[in-house]
């Protein structure tokens, strides 16, 4: 299993398959992200209650999933690093925070325009907002504490200690608009129900999740390969003493 | 002409629909722009490194 998984996740393979991947990620993104503005802001007919306001849906929806999914990512790498010792699962651990925190960032800001008009207040201390903003310090803390710890390899695992801990909020953020009476809508797009918007609007929502999700991977990709690329061409105090 | 103006109008909530678009495209862009700088300066740094 470890040797199975060290050569699956090496960063030569991780170089080869990001590399061929990169292109067809690039297509998908345009091509949805594409037909996910044209559909979310001009053929979706205008929301009954909302009126033009719901189109908002076609950027919050996707980034507060966005926000759950690089959040779950990160805990499945922080297992895989601290397991199997892979530096690769800590690469994607570190790299995903920045991502995720932005992308969380983007979820409340959103929803605070989207709130203004139909709630008439930019925030309330709602459950579903308020475990969303833990979400976003839990991010801005993870970033802040691995930079603070002066050891590259303790700062990783303590970090993915840390990822782990905090795992715990994502299930509160999914089931707060069910345990908790909220504002918040419930969830619009079900795996094992048919969802709750019609047709017209909800293959633009899924065409721009799908543009998110490979922005995600795309800029993961770039990042990663970045970091890597300097790590193996830095310079070392041993190449003088050859 | 008029149908782009009510498109831009957004039924009212031109400045809400339009903020929340806004915001999301200079994070998408900010965050794919600044680590591509950084790596185009680290990348410079090593060709003058390596001609040196």
């Amino acid at each position: 299993m470890w040797s199975f998984l060290t050569h699956l996740l090496s960063p030569k393979r991780f170089f080869t398959v990001s590399h061929q991947l990169l292109p067809w990620l690039i297509a998908l993104f345009i091509l949805s992200l594409s037909y996910g503005l044209i559909g979310g802001l001009v053929l979706a007919p205008k929301d009954y209650l909302q009126g033009d306001g719901f189109r908002i849906i076609y950027v919050h929806a996707p980034c507060a999933f966005l926000s759950l999914f690089i959040y779950a990512v990160m805990a499945v790498a922080a297992v895989i690093g601290l397991v199997f010792r892979i530096k690769l699962a800590f690469l994607v651990m570190r790299h995903s925070m920045t991502l995720g925190a932005g992308f969380t960032l983007l979820a409340l800001i959103t929803g605070s325009l989207w709130g203004k008009p139909m709630w008439g207040t930019w925030w309330l201390w709602d459950a579903r907002l308020t475990s969303e903003l833990i979400l976003l310090f839990l991010y801005l803390g993870m970033i802040l504490f691995q930079s603070a710890i002066a050891q590259k390899r303790q700062g990783e695992r303590a970090t993915a200690i840390l990822v782990l801990v905090g795992f715990v909020d994502i299930p509160i953020i999914h089931y707060s608009v069910y345990w908790w009476n909220t504002l918040h809508q419930g969830a619009t797009l079900k795996l094992l129900a048919p969802s709750a918007i019609h047709s017209s609007m909800l293959y633009p929502l899924l065409a721009m999740t799908t543009a998110f999700l490979c922005y995600y991977a795309i800029v993961l990709f770039l990042r990663v390969g970045y970091d890597l690329t300097a790590t193996a061409t830095n310079h070392h105090w041993l190449q003088d003493h050859r | 002409m008029e149908s782009l103006k009510t498109f831009f109008h957004m039924g009212g909530y031109a400045l809400y629909v339009w903020g929340a678009y806004g915001s999301v495209l200079v994070m998408l862009l900010a965050q794919w722009f600044i680590p591509w700088r950084r790596w185009r300066l680290y990348k410079r740094e090593r060709q003058k490194l390596t001609h040196e």
